[in-house]
């Protein structure tokens, strides 16, 4: 199995432990990753302005993975969203596609409508399977209560997305992280957006919505909150402690990706997953499984 | 919320809306308010509130509506969208929204400047020789440093 893997402007910049626990994870799976680097920007962040740009900014990686004759693995859930609604709207011929290829013309290259988008939490429940992932683990994490953040463009629009998941009753994460024998532990609100996209307009709309969540999970004893996309994990691993300051709350909730723990599962250690790039410090939920 | 003053009404406004992508269903809407009750944002602000920009939509209220920052409020989480009973794509309006808004010249300063850095740097995190340093420290492989395709993309 080979993807392109899109990693977007995040995840390289300020995202390094995804990074570093997807490669991990993926290998030991036998996912082969090939990385292209031309690629940019998936063009989420200037739909919101102007959507035919982004369209041309996400055809344009789509047209690279193309070259490659690969599909693109993304981490990130709003590059997953953006290039899949990109590639979404270009699968057929048309006017859109046409106008599109104009652009991609003038760098010698050209779309077609033949890539696939998938975020890697999606390969792992699709294609991967229970089974193969399973029998990678070398680590019990019975023990550890952890609660799942979906977050909003790994499921939604649900139109592009082939219904592969419940957008009101999820459960492709649950179930990951349910493999590893952490008790996935149930809150309100647990479909509730991070705040992220309001962060540039209003910081603190922005971080109210963020702080809904925390004080949800709080209530549950979770050691954890496990989420797949570097935009809600700047909202609450990276903004906790302002949240914290803000609120006169206190959390102290350890924010890892999916990758890092099903990495954990699988033997890694701290530092191969990047969890000493953690903001939230995981020393106490670390000790829980004896590491 | 306020009264809405129908006095500064634009009779085109709503048929230009519904001619756009993500504008076809908006004359759909038969104010259940499913969106506003499922909204993140409403719950913690109530100066946004999908329904009632519909409305002003719907009446023609084009300044109110374009330029008035809430229009950017909204988190395109789709919550309403995916769950509006008259299959109103409120996500996509939104947004449908916020380009009208950003062509007049009206967008916040920190969706703007994405927008210049991308245009600059393909990225909106530049990557520099010190997080390629970083990055291969980590045994990551270094990414470029600059971009020159996205002028010729978005010329």
């Amino acid at each position: 199995m080979k993807y392109a893997l899109f990693l977007g402007c995040t995840i390289p910049a300020r995202s390094r432990n995804y990074e570093l626990s997807a490669r991990k994870v993926a290998e030991r799976l036998g996912i082969r990753f090939v990385d292209v680097k031309e690629f940019i920007c998936c063009g989420f962040p200037i739909k919101t302005i102007d959507q035919g740009s982004s369209v041309v900014l996400g055809a344009y990686n789509l047209s690279l993975a193309q070259r490659e004759c690969l599909d693109l693995c993304t981490l990130c859930s709003s590059c997953t969203s953006a290039l899949t609604e990109t590639a979404h709207q270009l699968s057929g011929d048309g006017p859109a596609r046409d106008q599109v290829n104009e652009s991609l013309s003038r760098l010698g290259l050209q779309y077609d409508g033949r890539v696939r988008v998938r975020h890697i939490a999606r390969i792992l429940y699709e294609d991967i399977g229970e089974e193969k992932i399973k029998g990678c683990f070398e680590k019990d994490l019975n023990g550890l209560k952890i609660a799942v953040h979906y977050g909003c463009h790994y499921l939604k629009p649900s139109e592009i997305y082939d219904q592969f998941d419940s957008v009101e009753d999820p459960v492709s994460i649950d179930g990951l992280v349910a493999l590893t024998g952490a008790e996935v532990v149930d809150y309100p609100g647990k479909k509730r957006c991070c705040g992220g996209p309001v962060l540039p307009v209003d910081e603190k709309v922005a971080l109210s919505v963020t702080k809904e969540k925390l004080d949800d999970i709080k209530g549950t004893g979770a050691d954890a909150l496990c989420l797949v996309c570097p935009f809600c994990s700047v909202m609450y691993d990276s903004n906790q402690k302002s949240i914290e300051s803000e609120y006169g709350a206190s959390y102290g909730l350890p924010v890892l990706y999916l990758t890092q723990i099903l990495g954990l599962a699988m033997g890694f250690d701290r530092k191969a997953l990047g969890l000493n790039l953690n903001v939230v410090k995981t020393k106490e939920f670390l000790s829980k499984i004896g590491l | 919320m306020g009264t809405i003053d129908l006095s500064k009404s634009d009779p085109n406004f709503r048929d230009q809306l519904t001619r756009e992508p993500g504008g076809e269903q908006i004359s759909a809407c038969f104010v259940c308010r499913t969106c506003t009750a499922s909204c993140p944002i409403s719950a913690v602000n109530e100066k946004f509130n999908p329904f009632r920009i519909i409305r002003l939509a719907l009446y023609g209220l084009r300044d109110e509506v374009l330029k008035n920052d809430f229009i950017w409020l909204c988190s395109s989480c789709y919550a309403c969208q995916e769950r509006c009973p008259q299959g109103v794509s409120i996500t996509d309006f939104m947004t449908l929204l916020k380009n009208l808004a950003f062509k007049e010249g009206h967008a916040p300063v920190g969706i703007k400047t994405q927008m210049e850095l991308i245009k600059a740097q393909g990225r909106i995190y530049a990557i520099d020789e010190f997080d390629n340093k970083k990055r291969n420290k980590a045994g990551l492989p270094s990414l470029p440093t600059s971009c020159d395709v996205v002028k010729e993309l978005l010329a």
